[in-house]
């Protein structure tokens, strides 16, 4: 199973395994990762979901489509790596994946 | 304050919960539910989880052992009977006693049940549960002809289901067109001619008379004119009924749901209540109203918890709203109810468009269709009272978002 790393908004790792075809959002929380609270359930309506794709893999895993764009207009503190992480599925090649939990309310 | 009691382990019940935590109550926390699980999404229950291969699990919102690291005492399949107020105490179905400094109710909804002779048959069912959803999806995966009685969106969305499986599929709805307590007749009109595209046949205006036993285990739905509608399984969405007896029985102030104002405080100060259960006050609407949403439970639930620690914060949040059939997703934002005139942005059709509504010249509600970008805009848009002018809306070539940047 691919190693994902989430790093809270408090510094905290939670090194996880997550089964490949899950998104980011339902391995941090399967994996109780504080912050990514997920309300509308992976439908890109909330944007509870939002963190933000580590420098060294922000271009391995790509930009946000039109409709997760437009979301993350409603995301706090928004940067060029943030991703609603409901949309990012999980594949094998993402062994090792760093992601920063944004702060969501 | 040293207990707090949550009765209804859903949505709201969940973020009251996690809200209460984080804003500091450290003592005793109960969240007493009386489904066997543990809190989970509704949504996906008349959508994905219908419609595919798709574990249970998915569709809790916490893993158990959240609720441990919470150090909230989750009691599942276990209903609360009684609240007494004076004594300070919520009796358990299993005879025990808890005794609350501060309580809130989350009980949601129940389904209405179909008012016709025949309607107990075990071809009827019903979707507001897990439960519901499991004993539906194993019924739909043997039916070849179903028949949806109700032309709202749960009826709509399990109705789009039923055709990606393949069933013949008739809807039923009383009223001359679908979704018409809550949509506009061009809305309506979208999603009637979307559905009779895909093959299925609605009947509007009509009205079922009874549920009538066929020999096979199958059901023949006797419609007003006699007409019969054979079915291998039928599904009743005709609406719901707030879960509201324990505050009734308690006396607390009850009007087709439990009475809160903008604080989410009921009539005894010790009780907050949020989500589908209470008939709420928000800032930005005149009149009470009861909303079945995501929104309303996680933002009402919010504003209870806050109430609860002494931290009260008025309910003024933005409703907004989803609903997918077939390939069209329909987002609401704001509500519409007392709109005096609308506009169109874009041609209805599946390209996208949406509806902007207006109340004495201000934009109060916009409903998209796939237009998910323009959907999130006009939240932004109405939540920060940005003024819009019909005209504007009505012209694709405005950019909208240039007035958010200009306020
Ligand atoms: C099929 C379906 C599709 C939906 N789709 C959408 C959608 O697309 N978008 C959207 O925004 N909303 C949707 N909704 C609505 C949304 O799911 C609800 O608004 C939300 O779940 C409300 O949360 P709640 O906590 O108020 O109530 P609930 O989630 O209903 O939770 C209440 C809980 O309290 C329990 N309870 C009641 N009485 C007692 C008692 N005496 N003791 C113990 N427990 C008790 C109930 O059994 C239930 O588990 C949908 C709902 C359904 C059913
Ligand atoms: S979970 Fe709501 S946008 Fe990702």
């Amino acid at each position: 199973m691919p190693k994902v790393t989430y790093i809270d908004v408090d510094g905290t790792r939670y090194d996880c395994e997550v089964a490949s075809g899950l998104s980011v959002m339902e391995g941090a929380v399967n994996n109780g990762v504080p912050g990514i609270l997920a309300i509308c359930g992976g439908s890109c309506a909330c944007s509870t979901c939002h963190a933000y794709i580590d420098d060294a893999w922000a271009e391995r895993v790509g930009g946000p489509n039109d409709i997760e764009d437009a979301t993350l207009d409603l995301a706090n503190e928004r940067k060029p790596t943030s991703r609603l992480t409901c949309q990012v599925q999980i594949t094998d090649a993402m062994d090792g994946l760093v992601v920063h939990v944004a702060k969501n309310d | 304050m040293r207990r707090i009691v949550i009765i209804g382990a859903g949505q709201a019940g969940l973020q009251l919960a996690e809200s209460l935590r984080k804003g500091g109550h450290d003592g005793e926390l109960y969240l007493i539910g009386d489904e066997r699980w543990p809190p989970y999404q509704r949504p996906p229950l008349s959508k994905k989880y219908l419609a595919e291969d798709f574990a249970d699990a998915r569709l809790f919102f916490r893993p158990l052992e959240h609720y441990t690291r919470l150090n909230v005492d989750l009691r599942l399949a276990t209903r609360a009977t009684a609240i007494e107020r004076a004594a300070q105490r919520v009796a358990l179905a299993n005879g025990e006693s808890l005794g609350y400094d501060g309580l809130a109710l989350t009980t949601g909804t129940r389904v209405r049940p179909l008012p016709v002779p025949g309607a107990a048959h075990p071809a009827v069912h019903y979707l507001r549960g897990l439960d519901d959803a499991q004993a539906l999806k194993q019924r739909l995966a043997g039916a070849r002809r179903v028949v949806v009685i109700g032309g709202g969106f749960i009826g709509l969305e399990v109705a789009a289901t039923a055709r990606h499986a393949d069933c013949e599929v008739h809807v039923v709805e009383a009223l001359d067109r679908l979704m018409a307590r809550v949509m506009p007749p061009v809305v309506s009109d979208f999603f009637a001619t979307l559905h009779r595209a895909h093959g299925t046949q609605l009947h509007l205006g009509a009205q079922v008379a009874a549920i009538e036993p066929a020999a096979d285990g199958s059901v023949e739905v006797r419609l007003g004119d006699g007409s019969g509608l054979p079915a291998d399984l039928v599904v009743a969405g005709i609406g719901v009924l707030p879960n509201q007896e324990l505050a009734v029985a308690a006396g607390l102030a009850c009007d087709n749901g439990i009475v809160v104002d903008e604080y989410a405080r009921t009539s005894d100060p010790l009780i907050v209540a949020a989500g589908d259960c209470t008939v709420h006050r928000n800032l930005r609407y005149e009149l009470p109203h009861r909303l079945e949403s995501v929104q309303n439970a996680v933002d009402q639930a919010k504003v209870a918890a806050a109430s609860l620690l002494g931290q009260a914060q008025p309910y003024a949040d933005l409703p907004w709203f989803w609903s997918d059939q077939y390939e069209v997703k329909l987002q609401i934002a704001g509500l519409s109810a007392g709109h005096d005139s609308h506009v169109l942005r874009g041609e209805p059709s599946a390209a996208g468009f949406s509806v902007y509504y207006f109340r004495q010249g201000r934009l109060i509600a916009v409903d998209s269709l796939n237009r998910p970008a323009e959907h999130m805009l006009a939240r932004r848009l109405l939540s920060g009272g940005t003024h819009v002018l019909p005209a504007q809306a009505a012209d694709p070539a405005f950019d909208l978002k240039a007035l958010l940047v200009a306020t």
